[in-house]
Formats: C-alpha cells, structure tokens, sequence
C-alpha cells in the first residue's frame, strides 16, 4: 500500500470514528445498565446512577451535600449519586432546557414557584402515585405543593424571612424596641434615616432580573397583617390589602427612607447594605445569618415578626421558600429518585441538612441542632411557630413573570409614572390574562 | 481527413472495455471524488447539528402555539409574528437596541481610532507606548460578569463615581446611574462602549502600521497638511478594516445580552429593554418559547441583512 493510500485509509478510519462517536453522544445514553422503564433496577442488583440537580451544594458548607450522598450510596450499594450543581438561576434554566430536551436530572431541586410550569409541561412525576408505590407514610411531612391533588414537589428544608433589625443603628437613632407595626416601621425608618450619611431605614430590591423581592419584600406586608393578594384563587391584586401595601411602601419611598438603588437591587445587595451597617431593617431570609456573621462579626442585629397593620391582633403570615425536591418525568430510575427522596426527609437526615443549612425541616420530627444553642434562630423558630408560612407564589402559573410584572409596574408607581390604582389595574389584567 | 479521425475516435469508444478494466477504472475516480467528502464530513455533520438543526428548529417553533410547555402544539402561521411586532415592548426593545448599537460602534470607533493613533504616534518611547497599550487594552481582559460587577460597583448610589463627583462638587445629590430610568440607558452604553473600543484599538493600530510611509510622505511633498494626510491617506487605507469591524460590531452589540442583564435586567420599567432580553424574559420568565423563538427568528433576520450586507462588500473587496 502507497503511502497515501496509506493516509487515505487512516483519515477515512479517523473521519467514521468521529461520525460514530458523535452519533453515539447523540443517542445519548443513561449510566445505569437498566434497561428504559425498568422499575427498579438496584433491585434486580444493576448498578444505577441517579443524577440529582440542584442548587443547594454551592450554598452548603463544603462537602455537606456530597457527605450525605455517600451516606445514601452507603445503605443503598446499588444506587450511586452524582450531583449536578450550579447557582440558582443557572439550575432553573437546566431544568426547563433539560425537560425540554427529555434529559432531565432524575431528581431535580425545585423551587414552588416553578412547579406549576413543571406540571403543565409534563415533566416532573407524580410523586403521590410515587409515594403509594413505595408504600411511604407521607403524614411525617410538614408540607406538600400539590397541583389538583397530586403530590409534585416536597420542600426538604424551608426558609422563612422575618425581619432584621440592627440593634445599634435603631438604638442610635433613638428606637429602643424593633416595630412591631406599619406606623412603628415607618417612624424607626425616619429616625434612622435622620442620622444622616449613607444610613436609611429600610431596604428595597427591586431588581428586574431577580425579582423576588415582590414576595419577600413586599407582599410580605401583606401577608403578614393577614391579607392575600388571591382570591378564589386567582388574582386579587386591586383589593384593599394590597393597595394597602403598595400604599404604604410609596409611602416610605416618597419620605426617601428607603435605601438608594433599589430598582436594580438584588437579593445579595440587600444583604450587604445590611451587613455594612447602612440600613436599619430588612426583610431577609435566615438562610443569610451566617453570612452576616461572618462578614461583619460586630454587628448587633436581631430578628422580629414583620409589621402588621396597626391593630391587627390576628396570626402572621411569614414569607418563606423551599428548597423543594421533585423527580423527572423522564426518569427511568423513578423508584431509586424517589429512594432519595424518602433519605433526604428521613428524620435524622433532614435534621442534619436543616441544621447546617439552617433552615427549618421539611419532616416535621426533625429538630435542627441550632435550636438549642443560637439564640437567634431560637427566636425566629418562635416567631414561625407563632404564625403561618406564607407564599401565595407557589404552584401559581409562571410565578416569576408575575413578580417580574408586578415589579415593573410597582417601579412605574414609586417613579410617579402612574398611580397606585392604575399600577395594580394592570398588574390585574396582565396576572389574569396568565391564570 | 476529418472524417476519418472522426470514425476512428467512435470507433475507439464503442470498443468494449474488458470486465476487469471497468471496475477498476472507475473505483479510483469514485474514491478520488469522496475522498473530499470524507475530510468534510465530520465538520458537514458538526455544522448540521450544531447550526442547521437548531435554527430550523427554531423557525418552526415560531410557527407553532405552545412548545416546549405542551405536548400538544400546532401549527399557527404567523400569528405569533403579528402578536410579537405589535407589542409595544417589542417595539421599546428595537427602539433601545438601535440607540445602545449605533453610540456603542461609533464610539467604539471613535475611541479606538484616536488610541490606536496615539499608540502610533512616535512622539511615545516605546516605553510608553507598551505601558499604555496595557493600559487601553485592559478592558479587553475582563469578562462580562467582571465588567458588569466592577461598574455597579462604581456606579452604585453610594460607589465611587457619586463620591468623586460630590467631592469635586459637580452633584448635590446622589445619581443613580443604573436605577434610574432617566439615565439607566446611558449608563449601559457607556460600559459597553468602554469595554468594547479596545477590540477596535487593536485592529486599528495594526492597520495602521501597514500603511506605507511613502504615502505620507507623497502627501507632504504635495503640501498636505496633517489634516488632509488622516482624511486622505489614514481613513482610505483603514476603511477595509473599519467597514468590517463595524459591521461585526453591530451584530455583536445588537446581540449583547449578559452586561444588560447583569446590570439592569432591562429596566427600571422597559427603559434598557433590548430585543436579547425581551426575547429571554419570553422564553425563560414567561415561558411563551414560541413567542421567544419569533423574536429570535427576527433578531436572526435583522442580523443577516446585516451579514449578507457584509459578505458582498467583502466579496467586493476581493
């Protein structure tokens, strides 16, 4: 053979492996030797290997996830973890492209305010017929999303949000106890915001690219004096409680107690306008109190209840947000993910996670360890138990984007481009035109 | 005569090969003429994948109600184009995307041209030349998180650009560049352009090291002064370069998604809406993917006027 024959042949070899190996990665191909729709491959002793993405790992101390999941693999030989983690907003759009695409984590962290798209789309299981399937007690579970009767997504752990004040700034600023309603709030916010400098009372993120401060820290005033922004379900944004509210923040926005920036301010903004010791109050998850911590060490903040309406005496309703867990529709290892499941709300697992997550527990016998010994998160556990958790966002169609309109109009109404009543006017046609 | 040669070469053509002949006659020239194929193939197969499949998918997304979200989704023409150019957002979003792309390239152009001269200069030791094109050329190095972090930073209420400006005593009150809706739009421009011109920079200043001395000095001889020299000498020689850099600079800019969104998020309200994050707010907020896939098809659209445009001119240039 000729020398370029010779390198005909090998570039024609080279050019069919590359076809095959692309073709192959095409076909895609599962880890596990299960065949597609085996119900439970460890059981007949193949090795299978579940994906599981989520969001939490990056959030964790570090190997605290990966710790539990060779516990999991430990009592389960057959089973193996692999975890797929990025940022949360990185995990949203995995999840709906990888739903799209039919390859889907087998279990997937999720969000409430995701799970009704989920559902539409078809591509998170059901996990009540799971749960009979496994002959699984479900009442040790302190809550459940359901969307017409079925169980889709379970929250592991929940974050409640209440309010944080720093001791100091209202001290120096003449308050001597955190407000306990919209008129004590108002008038701290003044007076710290008197003291002068870069010092506001409170803070505000409005941003559009996250938009969640619509829940957490508006509609939070709602629901903490008892109101709703639903009714029968579907929008109720033009009642008295949340004009109300609207009302009220214009209010603070108008008398500039409100920290600078707000439009484009983000969750992790608001974090360290508080932790740098320039703002009075926040609204804020618990899931920040280490942060907080560590990053300023001298800070001498407390938490309280929200506000309430002046001379409301009825229970609380506190914002709050899970970390939910849900199993691909596309899964072939449903059984296994839910196995997973079951171990991530067993207990002493669930206990170990809200502990170092510092959350409280999806299982409802489950005792965080912190409890006992930081005072801070014992008062926010009295303050929960106090009231209600509160999300009317969760299983609500494409929950974002309601934020996310709610918040452009509710920046129009602070700008003074339209007033309240118009602002909510559209947020109520454009929500009803989602439902 | 000629008729002769004629029958002669018939003749020759309509003697019958033997079996064996044939064969291996014609398995050199067919493997002579897939060998090509067979270099190409993998890129073909790459380029097939990776671009023909997901525009076409797109395409027809835009066509259909309800991918993606629903198993069930149809056909429904193009409905989805009539809902998409006549929303008034949409329309913002052009709106914004024009003004944001033409200061950003003329700018970028502007700026580039005048360091890439100074640079040039050889009133600068080499010393100083290599300093300053680190300098000029640092904005290039930095990622779009880091650019859209470093100038929140800065322009923050309470960051740095309000604190210089106070101390200097040309505010009063704190500005808020990216949250107010008065300047979120300039605001956005400006970081792109600072963190776009030094692409141009380089370009430049390698086009203009290849313009032969000669020609200046053909111009001086002629008495042109230094004026007449850059309009009659500089700009003509660096047009190619320009026009091309131009025109790949407005598809980049129109497209630009991560720096709106990381400082922004297309607001307050709509006033830095661009077509990229209309369009990802329909796929990824509201899930409307077939809405999205319409935005992006006339995105895709606006960007291959563009691009054909590009093509014949380069092809004309050839």
């Amino acid at each position: 053979m000729s020398k370029g024959a010779r390198m005909r042949r090998s570039v024609s070899v080279i050019s069919a492996a590359v076809l095959a190996l692309g073709l192959a990665a095409c076909g895609g191909g599962s880890d596990s030797a299960a065949p597609a729709g085996s119900g439970s491959a460890a059981a007949s002793g193949d090795q299978v290997t579940l994906e599981f993405a989520q969001w939490w790992e990056p959030e964790l101390p570090a190997n605290a996830l990966r710790g539990m999941m060779d516990e999991f693999e430990k009592q389960n030989p057959n089973i193996k973890v692999k975890l797929i983690s990025g940022p949360y907003s990185s995990t949203k759009e995995q999840v709906i492209a990888g739903a799209a695409a039919g390859t889907m984590s087998d279990v997937v962290g999720l969000d409430g305010a995701w799970v009704a798209d989920f559902v539409k789309q078809g591509s998170i299981a059901d996990l009540s017929k799971l749960m009979a399937d496994a002959g699984y007690d479900d009442s040790q579970l302190a809550s459940q999303v359901q969307l017409e009767g079925s169980t889709y997504m379970i929250p592991v752990v929940n974050f409640v949000y209440p309010m944080f004040t720093n001791t100091d700034l209202l001290t120096k600023a003449g308050v001597s106890t955190a407000p306990t309603t919209r008129t004590e709030f108002a008038d701290a916010a003044a007076k710290v915001s008197a003291l002068g400098g870069d010092t506001k009372g409170w803070v505000l993120p409005l941003s559009l690219e996250a938009p969640n401060g619509v829940q957490n820290d508006v509609m939070s005033w709602v629901w903490a004096s008892g109101g709703s922004m639903l009714k029968d379900g579907k929008p109720a944004v033009t009642d008295a409680d949340v004009t109300g509210a609207v009302d009220y923040v214009k209010s603070l926005w108008d008398a500039k107690v409100i920290a600078p920036g707000s439009f484009t301010m983000k969750e992790q903004d608001k974090v360290e306008e508080f932790t740098n010791g320039r703002v009075g109050m926040m609204i804020d998850s618990l899931a920040h109190v280490n942060q907080i911590r560590e990053k300023n060490p001298n800070l001498n903040f407390d938490i309280s209840a929200i506000p309430a309406t002046d001379g409301y005496s009825g229970k609380r309703g506190i914002p709050y947000a899970s970390w939910g867990i849900g199993v691909a529709e596309n899964s072939e290892h449903k059984a296994e993910a839910f196995k997973l499941v079951q171990f991530l709300m067993s207990k002493d697992v669930n206990s170990q996670l809200s502990s170092v997550a510092k959350a409280f527990p999806g299982n409802k016998e489950s005792v965080p360890d912190y409890v006992q010994s930081d005072a801070l998160m014992k008062k926010a556990f009295d303050i929960y138990q106090s009231g209600y958790p509160a999300n009317e966002f969760v299983g609500l169609p494409a929950a974002e984007d309601l934020m996310r309109t709610f918040d452009t109009e509710l920046q129009a109404v602070l700008s003074g481009d339209e007033s309240t009543t118009d602002g909510l006017q559209k947020v109520q046609q454009a929500w009803s035109e989602k439902f | 005569m000629a008729t002769a040669t004629s029958d002669v070469t018939q003749a020759v053509h309509r003697v019958p090969p033997a079996p064996g002949k044939a064969a291996a006659g014609r398995t050199p020239r067919r493997r002579k003429n897939l060998t090509p194929w067979a270099f190409l193939s993998p890129t073909v197969l790459l380029m097939l994948v990776l671009m023909l499949v997901p525009i076409v998918m797109v395409i027809v997304y835009s066509l259909k109600n309800n991918v993606i979200m629903t198993r069930k989704s149809e056909i429904i023409g193009l409905g989805n184009y009539g809902e998409i150019l006549t929303d008034p957002i949409f329309l913002k979003a052009l709106m914004n995307t024009v003004i944001f792309t033409v200061t950003s390239v003329v700018a970028h152009l502007v700026l580039g041209l005048t360091f890439a001269m100074m640079l040039n200069s050889p009133l600068l030791s080499n010393a100083t030349r290599a300093v300053f094109r680190v300098i000029y050329f640092l904005p290039w190095l930095f990622t779009v998180a880091v650019i859209a972090v470093l100038w929140r930073l800065i322009l923050s209420p309470n960051g740095v650009l309000n604190y210089i400006l106070q101390q200097w005593g040309l505010i009063s009150e704190k500005v808020e560049w990216l949250s107010s809706p008065s300047t979120a739009l300039i605001a956005v421009t400006f970081i792109n352009i600072w963190a776009g011109y030094p692409f141009y920079m380089v370009s430049l200043l390698a086009g203009l090291q290849g313009i032969p001395r000669d020609l200046y000095e053909a111009a001086r001889v002629d008495g042109a002064t230094a004026r007449q020299q850059f309009f009659n000498v500089t700009i003509p020689q660096l047009r190619p370069i320009i026009i091309s850099m131009a025109m790949l600079d407005v598809i980049w800019t129109s497209q630009q998604f991560a720096l709106i969104w990381m400082t922004t998020g297309g607001g307050p309200g709509t006033s830095t809406e661009m077509l990229s994050t209309y369009t990802y707010k329909l796929a990824f907020s509201e899930y409307e993917f077939s809405l999205a896939s319409t935005s992006a098809v006339i995105v895709f659209l606006l960007s291959m006027v563009l691009a054909f445009w590009y093509a014949r001119h380069q092809k004309a240039r050839d």
